[in-house]
């Protein structure tokens, strides 16, 4: 389960950041996290519970945007719907499809006190 | 408030919310970017962050909500990543070629390992970076060849990390010019997520598994750039296409090169070696 790490590693940069700030605590986190990547927000939403505890973002809330996936098709010369990764063009049913959108992970924001 | 860094400067002179307009009132925004995550960091690096910034905790400014915003906009792998460019600028430095070998528990890895080593210790340095949850067995079997070998215990870890494999570089220690094996937890999902700083990921997959493996765990056929298709003297017994196999994973993987090999009769193992000589040399004469 490589969402554990993923979350001690989402801590660790949100702590920094935090402490860099001359913030105390941290009151909510929000991350991207595209549809086509390779982590489930529910293992996310898990490990987070055990990972923030005796941080500064103990309390925090964790928003997670999906966002949606998005390839360029290279037969149809067109941008297109990716509903998984590797997956054919929904239009011509070929594989040169080229993800463009979908497969971010990424610490976006965080607010803190 | 001001949705770039949380402040909410603009209602302490009239107390009106000005919200989202940047005006002249809100100057600590005059003469900087913000147009990457890394700003507030290094703002509060150089001006330190109480002076820069007024509102953050123990500071209290009436009529001021003390909560804001930090933009982050960093990638949730980039620390995996920054020790990861730290081993490949090491491996640069030093001429070391790293392989990562990937692949799901019992396709082969280490006796594919193991018969490499016996095959080319005589004409290559080689080391070995042994990644399982438990145990030191596949250590073991490596020392056995003579060459040097470290293992590295994951725990409950299901993947090595850039960090962790670093320390293990330091103490290997590989000597300058040689080949360095990493042969990761068998896991077709998580190891393939994480940069060691290794040259190529190395794809191994046993004919007795499905030939629908690249498709059902895409990610790590697409990350790698090598794929090793190991038993193949077991294919008379199988109802196993290897045709159809390396069409599904070219599928993911338009550049993947893929070789079909016995790590048990040695079946096509000297493609791989010529493989491993030519990428060497490549990498080598690219360094110089």
């Amino acid at each position: 389960m490589h969402e554990m790490s993923l979350m001690e590693s989402v801590i660790a940069i949100v702590c920094e950041t935090a402490q860099l700030n001359g913030a105390s605590e941290v009151k909510s986190i929000r991350l991207d996290v595209g549809v086509l990547s390779h982590i489930n927000p529910d293992s996310l939403l898990f490990c987070y519970e055990a990972v923030r505890r005796g941080t500064i973002a103990e309390h925090a809330a964790l928003e997670i945007n999906r966002i949606a996936g998005e390839g360029w098709c290279l037969d149809c010369g067109k941008t297109v719907r990716l509903d998984r990764r590797f997956g054919a063009c929904p239009d011509c049913g070929r594989y040169q499809v080229q993800t463009t959108a979908g497969d971010e992970l990424r610490i976006k924001d965080m607010e803190v006190i | 408030m001001c949705t770039v860094c949380g402040c909410e400067m603009a209602t302490l002179e009239d107390g009106k919310s000005k919200t989202g307009a940047h005006g002249g009132e809100h100057d600590h925004h005059r003469g900087h970017q913000h147009d990457y995550g890394h700003h507030h960091d290094r703002h509060s690096a150089e001006h330190g962050a109480l002076q820069h910034h007024q509102r953050i905790a123990g500071v209290h400014v009436p009529g001021m909500n003390p909560e804001r915003i930090v933009q982050i906009e960093k990638d949730i792998l980039s620390k995996n990543n920054a020790y990861a460019a730290e081993n490949r600028a090491r491996f640069g430095r030093d001429r070391i070629f790293a392989l990562n070998f990937v692949s799901s528990p019992g396709s082969g890895k280490t006796s594919f390992l193991v018969r490499a080593i016996r095959d080319l210790k005589d004409r290559m340095s080689i080391s070995v970076i042994e990644g399982d949850q438990q145990t030191s067995n596949d250590a073991a079997r490596i020392r056995k060849t003579g060459v040097p070998a470290i293992q590295i215990n994951t725990g409950k870890g299901c993947h090595l990390d850039a960090h962790t494999v670093g320390h293990a570089v330091d103490d290997l220690a590989p000597e300058p010019g040689s080949v360095l094996f990493i042969e990761n937890v068998g896991n077709l999902v998580c190891p393939s997520a994480f940069d060691l700083g290794e040259a190529h990921k190395v794809v191994v997959l046993s004919v007795t598994e499905g030939e629908d493996k690249p498709l059902k765990y895409p990610d790590m056929f697409a990350a790698a750039d090598l794929m090793i298709l190991n038993k193949s003297d077991l294919l008379p017994h199988l109802d196993f296409d290897v045709g159809r196999c390396i069409a599904n994973a070219l599928r993911v993987n338009p550049h993947l090169r893929t070789l079909t090999v016995s790590a048990c009769s040695g079946e096509g193992m000297e493609a791989f070696y010529f493989w491993l000589e030519a990428e060497t040399a490549r990498i080598a004469k690219a360094s110089q």
